[in-house]
């Protein structure tokens, strides 16, 4: 028979009590969960409840039905006798286009501030200083509504009196109008032809940083890029016959036809959004190269690096780090920024989802796809922004 | 831990609060009522419809309309506060309960009555739209529009109608699409549109506000649309929809009776019957509608009669009654009998 058993250390009694840190996080945690999901599905069934009480439509129906109401600049094809659901996406697209641009704009124009603000030069750190504090100190809702009717509206003459500064090219209260190249085969394929010649840019700097990292020998990746990049459209725009017909604006009636257009609305609104935007991307970037100590500096000239590489190799890779999360979020700023579009005309998606839920009368669908839409581009553009902060991060080895 | 706690409290609480007002269908009145006073959604302001004058008091035909369902409801045509609205707020603000009515020149029309959860009780004011252009461009007709640019308010009839003539009439125009008046009428103003659109009541009221300069801007004689504009209440509260639609209607049959706030006081004794109802001597008018039985004496003595109420707002803006005129003077202004 077995000896009695040795006494062990007693198991730790399972009591549960609210005085033990773990079982009162996990209880309160319940407890909030269950109380938002409890609040969620309250406000969702009275809403219903009401909304059916009051014979308020409800569902999705609507976005297959003729949206009736004309759009003023759409990227796809567009009329009033097409689906709500289009004029939905015309109203993404423009969303994008007017962010993406002012995204690019205010980085350089940022950047550019940023620099100056650091310049030994008094007058011209002075006036990037001032620019900056002005700038983020007025609302920008109030700087859309400046450009556009102060400056945009009030000071250009009508179509018939058009400022004529360049061949072709007319400045009026309608907008600038440009000639633009007319359509072509030429042009899809020119496009394609940039698109490999991205594409083999990127594989040959693979492959010259890896001879570089084997054999030390340097490969001139500049000229080379160009010559991909620019070359190839180059070579797709002969081997198309060269087109060279321009379409050419041209007043006709009670305005210009042919040629392309920049409205007065998207220009307010992007010059607002990049000059707004860019005082906060100049602190940004001021803030990053400041935190990379003068001492990298002076080290990598001690190496005997020039100072175009010493900025390229040394400064700027650090500085990098510092800047893009606080850059991420101004670029997130500036897509959620453009909604203020609804106030000087330009058709973002919100214009055009408050117009539909107004005539359709279904106002949770309607903010439900703002939201849906929003969440989707920033979502993307923080994940975009986490992956390359995580692949510019320090690696520690 | 202590954070956690607060939150899962404050949700708690918050909670019991909403489950208090859980599905509450309180009939208007009885808010109205409650709380004193009737809260009225009118426009942000177009001169004979519903704008603050220079000492903030609020005139015109839709804020006639709400005085006179305070005087019906309080005795006392000034127990009303407004909640300026663009085209694309009334709605939602008139679901949610933030206004008891909307007199907002307002169109009736089917969708708003059905999937909108808005009942349209009356019309106040017929309309139709128009095209006010420069004088300048020297257009004479809507049909020689093709190829303008148009400036319109989103939200609204007026935008659709504009996509339809266009698309009827075979022709090509550019919109250009902004919320609030003042600024669309800025924007036609300063030439970004050949045209502005709207109902024809509006154009000739933005025409009339720019005051010397009202004659550099033609009306365009086309009037494109028929636009009933009426006040509109929730869906669902019958009794409040009386109160309104009678309200209006005491107005047009005050005027067709010759009652007028000057002369009320005049007529209480006046042996036709009609006029008896009318001032609440015989009847039971009120008590029908669940208020007093001078309801109608209140609005027709604070408020005046429909013509009177015409005359005073929207004729100083330039228009005359035309179809608003009374169906007995030659235009379709009808109004139930009350009796
Ligand atoms: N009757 C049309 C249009 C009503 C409308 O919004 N009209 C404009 C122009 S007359 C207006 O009243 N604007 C005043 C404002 O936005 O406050 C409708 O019901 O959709």
């Amino acid at each position: 028979m077995a000896s009695i058993p040795r006494s062990r250390p007693a198991p730790p009694s399972i009591k549960l009590s609210l005085s033990d840190p773990v079982v009162r996080a996990i209880v309160f945690q319940v407890l909030v969960v269950g109380g938002v999901a409890l609040l969620v599905w309250y406000l969702v069934s009275n809403t219903m409840a009401n909304m059916e009480a009051r014979k308020i439509a409800s569902g999705f129906g609507f976005l297959n039905r003729e949206a009736g109401f004309a759009i003023s600049e759409h990227s796809i094809d567009y009329s009033p006798a097409d689906s709500y659901f289009r004029a939905l996406v015309v109203g993404v697209l423009n969303t994008l286009i007017v962010a993406i641009l002012g995204i690019i704009l205010a980085t350089i124009l940022g950047t550019i501030i940023g620099i100056g603000r650091l310049a030994k030069n008094w007058l011209i750190s002075q006036i990037c200083s001032v620019y900056i504090e002005v700038m983020r100190n007025l609302p920008l809702a109030l700087q859309l509504v400046f450009w556009y009717y102060a400056v945009i509206l009030e000071n250009l003459p009508s179509a018939r009196e058009a400022h004529n500064p360049l061949p072709g090219v007319f400045v009026s209260s309608r907008g600038i109008m440009v000639p633009v190249p007319a359509n072509d085969p030429t042009y899809g394929w020119m496009l394609i032809a940039c698109l490999i010649g991205i594409v083999g840019t990127v594989l040959l700097s693979r492959w010259a940083k890896a001879r570089q990292a084997a054999t030390g020998q340097q490969f001139p990746m500049l000229r080379a890029a160009a010559g991909l990049i620019l070359g190839l459209p180059l070579l797709a725009w002969l081997a198309g016959g060269a087109p060279t017909v321009l379409d050419w604006p041209e007043l006709r009636g009670f305005n210009f036809q042919g040629g392309g257009t920049l409205t007065p609305e998207f220009a307010a609104l992007l010059i607002g959004l990049v000059t707004y935007t860019a005082a906060f991307v100049a602190e940004i970037v001021r803030s990053g190269i400041l935190a990379v100590s003068h001492g990298q500096t002076e080290a990598s000239s001690a190496l005997g690096l020039k100072r175009g590489l010493t900025l390229r190799l040394v400064i700027l890779p650090q500085a990098l780090r510092v800047i893009i999360p606080p850059m991420i979020s101004q670029y997130l700023n500036i897509t959620k920024n453009s909604s203020l579009a609804v106030l000087i005309g330009y058709p973002d998606l919100v214009s055009i989802a408050n117009t539909t839920l107004n005539q359709t009368g279904q106002a949770i669908e309607g903010i439900g796809i703002i939201m849906m839409v929003y969440l989707t581009v920033s979502l993307s553009i923080a994940a975009f922004g986490n992956w390359y902060n995580k692949r510019i991060a320090l690696t520690e080895r | 831990m202590k954070h956690l706690g607060k939150i899962a409290a404050t949700a708690a609480i918050a909670l019991g609060a909403l489950a208090g007002t859980a599905n509450a269908q309180q009939s208007t009145l009885d808010a109205v009522k409650a709380k004193g006073f009737v809260q009225c959604g009118v426009n942000t302001g177009l001169a004979g419809f519903s704008a603050p004058d220079s000492q903030g008091v609020w005139k015109g035909l839709d804020v006639d309309m709400c005085r006179g369902v305070a005087a019906a409801v309080f005795g006392d045509a000034n127990k009303v506060r407004y909640t300026g609205l663009t085209a694309q707020q009334r709605f939602t603000a008139l679901q949610s309960g933030e206004v008891d009515i909307l007199a907002r020149n307002t169109t009736w029309t089917l969708a708003r009555d059905t999937s909108l959860g808005l009942d349209f009780v009356a019309v106040n004011f017929y309309d139709g739209q128009g095209f006010m252009v420069k004088r300048t461009l020297n257009v004479k007709s809507a049909k020689e529009l093709n190829g303008a640019t148009v400036c319109v308010q989103p939200g609204t009839t007026t935008e659709l109608n504009l996509a339809d003539y266009f698309r009827a009439n075979r022709m090509q125009f550019r919109p250009v699409v902004i919320e609030k008046l003042e600024e669309v009428v800025a924007a036609y103003l300063a030439g970004r549109c050949d045209a502005y659109t709207t109902d024809a009541s509006g154009l000739a009221s933005t025409r009339s506000a720019q005051g010397a300069n009202a004659n550099q801007h033609i009306i365009l004689p086309e009037i494109i649309s028929k636009e009933p504009l009426g006040p509109a209440v929730r869906h669902g509260d019958n009794k409040w929809a009386d109160i309104v639609r009678w309200t209006f209607n005491v107005m047009v049959e005050a005027e067709e009776m010759g009652l007028t706030s000057g002369n009320i006081d005049s007529k209480m004794n006046d042996p036709n019957p009609g006029v008896q109802r009318l001032v609440g001597k015989t009847g039971d008018m009120g008590k029908m509608l669940g208020l007093e039985n001078n309801w109608s004496y209140n609005i027709i003595k604070q408020v005046g009669n429909y013509g009177e109420s015409y005359d005073r707002n929207v004729k100083p803006i330039g228009l005359e009654r035309g179809v608003n005129e009374l169906w007995s003077k030659g235009g379709i202004m009808y109004a139930p009998p009350v009796r």
